[in-house]
C-alpha cells in the first residue's frame, strides 16, 4: 500500500455558535493509504462533513493534526491551503458546483487559472480530462445545456485536471438517477484503478458507497465501524 | 490569476448584467462628462480674458478726459475735451515709472473706396500708439512721426475694414476717401479679435492724430485730445505709473487738493485681472459640483460591487474550493470595479469633449480641452474605482470558503 496519503491523529473540531459549542469531531484517528478508494457513512450531523472540509484544507481542526502526504496541514494560513486545495485536492460536490456563465472547458480549466498554467497547456489538459470522464464531446457547452450526469462529469474534470493526491466526493451522486449515478461511480472506480488517486466519498446509500474498496462509518462525531467492502 | 485572466472574467460577468453595469457606469460617464466640460469652460473663459488681456497691449493705462460742470450740468468722462497733445507728450517723457504715451482721438466716419463703402472708427494717433497697444502690421507699414508732424494723409487699416473694402487683395498703395479726403492706405493691422468690452478691434481706420485733428474732427478746442493711452515701464511699476500721471495732470490742470480732477485714470489689465480671477472662482466651483457627481458615481460603483459580491458568494466559494487565494478574488472584484470605472469615465470623456464642442458651437461661448484635463479626469475614474471597488473586494476575499459553498 505505500506511505500513507492521509494520517489523522486525535483529530477534533468544535464548532462556537454563541453560548452553545458543538463538538463536530471527537478524537478521530484515522489513516488512509495512498490510492485508497474509501467511503465515510453517517446520519446527517455525525461530523463526516466536517471530516470532508477538513480533508479538503477548507477548514482547520480545533486540535490534534492532519498530516498530507506527510505535510501537517492543520496549520497552515488561508492562503498556504488554498495552494494545497489547488495542487493536491480535487473536490466533486452534491450539486456539481460549476460555473454557470463558463462553458464545461473553461470551467475545466479555472484550477489552472489560479496556476498561472499558459493558456495552451491549460486547453490540452482541460481536453485531456474531459476525455478522461468521456464528456469530451460537450467541451464548448454550459452547464444549463448539459444533464445532471454530463455536469457532474465536468466537475470530475475539473477536480482531476490538476492532478491531485486526493479526491474528495461529498454526495457526488445525490442529485442523479441511479443509472446515471452507477456511471459516475464507474468513473470514480476507474480513475482510482489507473490513476491512484487517493479518493474520499460521503454517502449515506449503501448501495453507492459499496463501489469503495473501504468504509469508515460515522456517529456522533466518532469513527465507530471501519471494514473492507465484501465483494459480492 | 493574472491580470489579463482577471480582466476577461470581470468584462464577462459586467456583460451578464448589462443593464445594471450600463446603469453603474452612467454614475460614472455624467460625472466625467460634467467635470470635463465645466472644466472646458472654464478654462476657455479664462484663455479668453488673457487673450483680451494680450491684445489690448501689456500694462496698459487710459487717461479719459473728464466731467466738467457747465451751467450746473456735469457731464460724464470723456464730455469735456480736457486732455492735450502737451499732457501726453509730458506723461511720456517726465514720468519714470511711464514708458510710452500716446493721444489718440477717434470719430466715426464712412470710409469709401471704389464703390465700396463702409462706416468705421478713424482713430487718430501717433506712432507710439502700435508699440503700446503691441499691434503689429502684416502688410505694408506704420506711419512715421514725421508724417504725423507733417500731418500727412495715410491710413493703417485694420483688418475687419481691409476685408469689407478690399476682399482678399492688398490696400497696401490705395487711396481710399474718409469724408471725400483721400488717404494713402500705408499699411494693415494684425487680426485682434474682441475687444473686452465685446467690440470689434479690427473695425479701424488708424491716421496720423494732426491730420484727424484738421481734416476730421474738426474740433473748436485746437490741440485737445481723446484718450491717452500710456504704458507703464515694468509690470510691477502699473500702480506707480497711475499715481505718478494722476499727480503730474493734477499739477498741469492746477487742480486743488480736495477739488475733483477733470480727467480720471483707469487702469485696464487690473480690472481683468479682477475678471480673470472671478472666472477662476468660478470654474473652481463649477469643477467641484461636476465632482460631486463624480463622487457619486462612485457611490454607485460601491453599491452595485457590493449587491454583485453578495449575489455570487457561492462562485466566490467554488473559486475557493479549486484554489483562489484571497488575492485572487481580490483582483478579480477591484478589476471589474476598475473596468466599470474606467469605461465609464472614457466614456464620459467622450461625452464631455463632444459636449464641450455643442456648447461653444450653439451656446457661443468659448471651451478649451486641455490634454491635461482629460488625463486627469481618467486617472480620477480609475482611483474611483480602486477606491470604491475596495471594500466589496475585500470583503469577498475574506468570504469563509465552507460558507461560501452552502451559501444559496
Amino acid at each position: 500500500m505505500g506511505n500513507p496519503s492521509i494520517e489523522i491523529d486525535n483529530l477534533s473540531k468544535t464548532y462556537h455558535l454563541g453560548e452553545v459549542s458543538v463538538e463536530a469531531l471527537r478524537d478521530v484517528t484515522l489513516s488512509i493509504a495512498r490510492g485508497e478508494f474509501i467511503a465515510v457513512m453517517g446520519a446527517s450531523g455525525s461530523g463526516k462533513s466536517t471530516l470532508m472540509n477538513i480533508l479538503g484544507c477548507l477548514d482547520r481542526p480545533t486540535s490534534g493534526s492532519y498530516r498530507l502526504d506527510g505535510d501537517d496541514v492543520g496549520t497552515l494560513s488561508r492562503d498556504a491551503l488554498a495552494g494545497i486545495r489547488r495542487k493536491k485536492i480535487g473536490f466533486v460536490f452534491q450539486g456539481f458546483n460549476l460555473l454557470s456563465r463558463m462553458t464545461a472547458l473553461e470551467n475545466v480549466e479555472l484550477p489552472m487559472i489560479y496556476d498561472d498554467t499558459p493558456a495552451a497547456t491549460r486547453l490540452e489538459r482541460a481536453r485531456e480530462a474531459l476525455r478522461a470522464v468521456g464528456i469530451l464531446d460537450r467541451e464548448h457547452h454550459l452547464p444549463s445545456q448539459m444533464s445532471g450526469g454530463q455536469q457532474q462529469r465536468v466537475a470530475i474534470a475539473r477536480a482531476i485536471v490538476n492532478t491531485p493526491s486526493l479526491l474528495l466526493a461529498d454526495e457526488p451522486t445525490g442529485n442523479l438517477d441511479s443509472v446515471t449515478s452507477i456511471e459516475i461511480m464507474k468513473t470514480f472506480q476507474g480513475l482510482a484503478d489507473e490513476r491512484g488517486i487517493t479518493l474520499v466519498l460521503v454517502t449515506h446509500e449503501d448501495e453507492i458507497s459499496r463501489y469503495s474498496k473501504r468504509i469508515v462509518r460515522f456517529r456522533d462525531g466518532k469513527v465507530v465501524s471501519d471494514s473492507p467492502v465484501v465483494p459480492r | 490569476m493574472n491580470l489579463y485572466a482577471a480582466s476577461k472574467v470581470a468584462y464577462r460577468s459586467l456583460r451578464a448584467n448589462k443593464m445594471r453595469s450600463i446603469l453603474t457606469m452612467l454614475g460614472m460617464i455624467i460625472g466625467v462628462a460634467a467635470v470635463i466640460a465645466m472644466v472646458a469652460i472654464g478654462a476657455g473663459a479664462n484663455e479668453r480674458i488673457s487673450a483680451q488681456i494680450a491684445s489690448i497691449g501689456s500694462n496698459l493705462i487710459m487717461i479719459l478726459p473728464g466731467s466738467t460742470t457747465s451751467g450746473g450740468l456735469r457731464s460724464g468722462f470723456g464730455g469735456a475735451p480736457t486732455l492735450t497733445m502737451a499732457d501726453a507728450r509730458a506723461i511720456g517723457k517726465e514720468l519714470p515709472a511711464v514708458g510710452l504715451a500716446g493721444p489718440t482721438i477717434r470719430n466715426t466716419a464712412p470710409v469709401i473706396y471704389g464703390n465700396q463703402n463702409w462706416s468705421t472708427i478713424i482713430q487718430g494717433v501717433t506712432p507710439e500708439f502700435f508699440q503700446i497697444r503691441e499691434w503689429m502690421v502684416v502688410g505694408g507699414r506704420y506711419f512715421t512721426a514725421a508724417e504725423v508732424e507733417a500731418a500727412a494723409k495715410v491710413a493703417v487699416l485694420g483688418q475687419t475694414v481691409s476685408n469689407s473694402l478690399f476682399g482678399e487683395d492688398s490696400p497696401v498703395g490705395k487711396i481710399i476717401r474718409i469724408k471725400r479726403v483721400p488717404f494713402t492706405v500705408v499699411g494693415v493691422l494684425e487680426k485682434k479679435g474682441q475687444s473686452p468690452q465685446g467690440q470689434d478691434q479690427d473695425d479701424i481706420v488708424v491716421i496720423p492724430i494732426t491730420t484727424a485733428q484738421k481734416k476730421l474732427v474738426g474740433s473748436v478746442h485746437v490741440g485737445t485730445v481723446g484718450v491717452i493711452l500710456a504704458q507703464a515701464a515694468g509690470g510691477d511699476s502699473v500702480k506707480e505709473a497711475e499715481k505718478q500721471i494722476v499727480d503730474l495732470l493734477r499739477q498741469r490742470h492746477r487742480i486743488a487738493p480736495g477739488q475733483e480732477p477733470d480727467f480720471s485714470v483707469r487702469n485696464l489689465s487690473e480690472m481683468l485681472a479682477v475678471a480673470e480671477a472671478s472666472t477662476r472662482i468660478m470654474s473652481l466651483l463649477l469643477g467641484a459640483i461636476a465632482s460631486v457627481s463624480l463622487l457619486v458615481g462612485g457611490i454607485g460603483i460601491m453599491n452595485i460591487m457590493l449587491v454583485s459580491v453578495t449575489e455570487r458568494t457561492r462562485e466566490i466559494g467554488i473559486r475557493m474550493a479549486v484554489g483562489a487565494r484571497e488575492k485572487d478574488i481580490l483582483l478579480q472584484f477591484l478589476i471589474e470595479a476598475l473596468v466599470l470605472a474606467i469605461t465609464g469615465g472614457s466614456i464620459g470623456i467622450l461625452l464631455g469633449v463632444g459636449g464641450s464642442w455643442l456648447i461653444s458651437r450653439f451656446a457661443g461661448w468659448s471651451t478649451l480641452i486641455s490634454p491635461g484635463a482629460i488625463l486627469l479626469a481618467f486617472g480620477f475614474s480609475a482611483a474611483v474605482g480602486v477606491f470604491f471597488g475596495f471594500y466589496p473586494a475585500r470583503k469577498a476575499s475574506l468570504l469563509d470558503p465552507i460558507e461560501a459553498l452552502r451559501y444559496e
